[in-house]
């Protein structure tokens, strides 16, 4: 049922599928977050609808972002000059876009909560509401994880979007996920299982991680 | 903390690639190739002897034979290696590859339960054999993907006189996967498929099937290396993906291929000197 754990082949995939969805869960941090809190501090035309489709995209199918972007990518699409079809940066770009909309609700519904509560006295402090935001991300921050965790949770564990723009190349393009799909055709389904576990263990240490990272910047 | 969070996310973001297994050679192609050869570890097991001869990665994308041509005609890979020869010629025709060459060619089988509800088992007629799987409504899983095997299996029914979407929703399950996929489901009904040799030999969860129809001329599955038409992929890595196909259809690789054995059996026949 487990693989060979001396094998670079096992540990290059375990790279790479840490590489690619942490890069994601990067990038989608990077903006989310701050988008979300953005759309609870101000006001303006078009808030509500970028709300609602922040949470309408929860459930955004990787299969179809996938496609979009594979379209995209290839040689015959608009973009194909870039070469990024069947490359690890290409799996990058197609979770980043399934993470953003995951972080960016929640880090919206847990800053609106603080915005309610604290934002009158932010302001009366002599805050601007650019300044707030940091404080928002910062107060908020448990939440804040757990939507950064949602969206890592998204990525590593995703298989459909991947498998198109990356091919699910040896050495190059297979990650965990693509790796257990493809056992499983092959028929080897206790070896899929073991690597499932794997996934779920990498899954755990990570939110393990990142809480204690959370937990020890309190002080 | 999410200062800090942040750094430390925008810094992976920004790590460097971790070094890949292939990333120190040289150039590197992409090769449209099918489940069979794949899955099966033909590939894999030939493949690494051209890399260290001339520094040249293979990229290799296990799809359908109708996907790999599409992938192709696309312009997003630069060799392709399938078996489907009605499929192939229609990529010729129009304009996508020049210079198909056969390299290789083993067979396709009829596998089914053991208990064998259509009593076809130790027949090599395929077509008789599918008329009695039809005729005794016994469950037959297609791929429904348009590969090589799927369009094989058409062509069978064809040959038979039998329209299989009539069984649809009963006894005729197209499951719109790939072998192994269509494998697993023919063992989890349990019921009959149409498989390459390759996977098959080299598939793990075979019980409860076995193989009832062998033997059969029309079972002939043979595999052909197509390089892209430069007039009309001008992008595609074509010097280094010629040497790949001229590589394969070399003393030297005809004979690796022939050495792949899984469970004792030799997978594929190497026919590159004598097309079957």
């Amino acid at each position: 049922m487990w693989p060979d754990f001396d094998s670079p082949e096992l540990w290059q995939i375990i790279g790479l599928s840490l590489r690619v969805s942490l890069s994601a869960t990067g990038i989608a941090a990077i903006v989310g977050l701050p988008l979300g809190a953005a759309l609870a501090v101000w006001r303006f035309p078009g808030r509500a609808a970028l709300v609602l489709g922040a949470n309408a995209l929860l459930g955004l199918p990787p299969v179809v972002v996938g496609l979009a972007l594979y379209l995209l990518l290839s040689h015959s699409g608009p973009i194909g000059f870039l070469g990024l079809l069947f490359t690890p940066g290409a799996m990058i770009v197609a979770q980043a876009v399934l993470a953003l909309p995951i972080v960016t609700a929640l880090a919206h519904r847990a800053a609106a909560d603080l915005w309610r509560e604290y934002g009158d006295a932010l302001m009366d402090l002599g805050a601007s509401k650019c300044r707030a935001l940091p404080v928002l991300i910062g107060m908020g921050r448990l939440p804040m994880m757990t939507a950064v965790l949602a969206g890592f949770g998204r990525t590593i564990s995703e298989v459909g979007a991947i498998l198109i723009v990356g091919g699910n190349i040896a050495g190059y393009t297979r990650t965990m996920t693509t790796a257990i799909a493809l056992e499983t055709t092959k028929g080897d389904l206790p070896l899929a299982l073991g690597l499932g576990l794997i996934l779920i263990g990498l899954s755990i240490l990570v939110s393990a991680a990142a809480f204690s990272l959370a937990g020890r910047s309190d002080k | 903390m999410p200062r800090r969070l942040m750094i430390a996310l925008s810094l992976l973001a920004m790590l460097p690639a971790p070094q890949p297994a292939i990333a120190a050679e040289a150039q590197s192609i992409v090769l449209a190739s099918t489940t069979s050869v794949d899955n099966s570890g033909l590939l894999a097991a030939i493949l690494p002897v051209f890399t260290r001869e001339t520094g040249i990665g293979v990229r290799v994308l296990a799809q359908g034979t109708g996907q790999a041509l599409d992938t192709a005609r696309r312009g997003d890979a630069d060799l392709v290696l399938v078996h489907d020869p009605e499929a192939e010629q229609k990529f010729i025709d129009d304009g996508n590859g020049v210079n198909r060459r056969q390299i290789a060619w083993n067979d396709f089988i009829v596998v089914g339960p053991t208990a064998d509800p259509a009593r076809i088992k130790g027949g090599a007629d395929a077509v008789a054999a599918f008329r009695a799987i039809a005729e005794a409504r016994a469950a037959f899983v297609s791929r429904g993907d348009r590969s090589g095997t799927n369009a094989l299996e058409l062509r069978l029914w064809k040959a038979a006189g039998i329209d299989p979407k009539s069984g649809a929703g009963s006894w005729y399950r197209d499951i719109g996967g790939g072998m192994g996929e269509a494998l697993n489901s023919a063992a989890g009904m349990p019921a009959y498929t149409l498989s390459d040799r390759g996977t098959w030999l080299s598939f793990k969860n075979k019980a409860p099937l076995t193989v009832v129809v062998e033997g059969d001329n029309r079972l002939v599955n043979r595999y052909d290396v197509i390089e892209l038409n430069p007039q009309k992929h001008a992008n595609a890595n074509l010097a280094p993906a010629h040497r790949l196909a001229d590589w394969l259809v070399s003393p030297e690789a005809q004979e690796a291929i022939g050495a792949v054995v899984v469970g004792g059996q030799q997978l594929f026949h190497p026919s590159a000197a004598s097309p079957k």
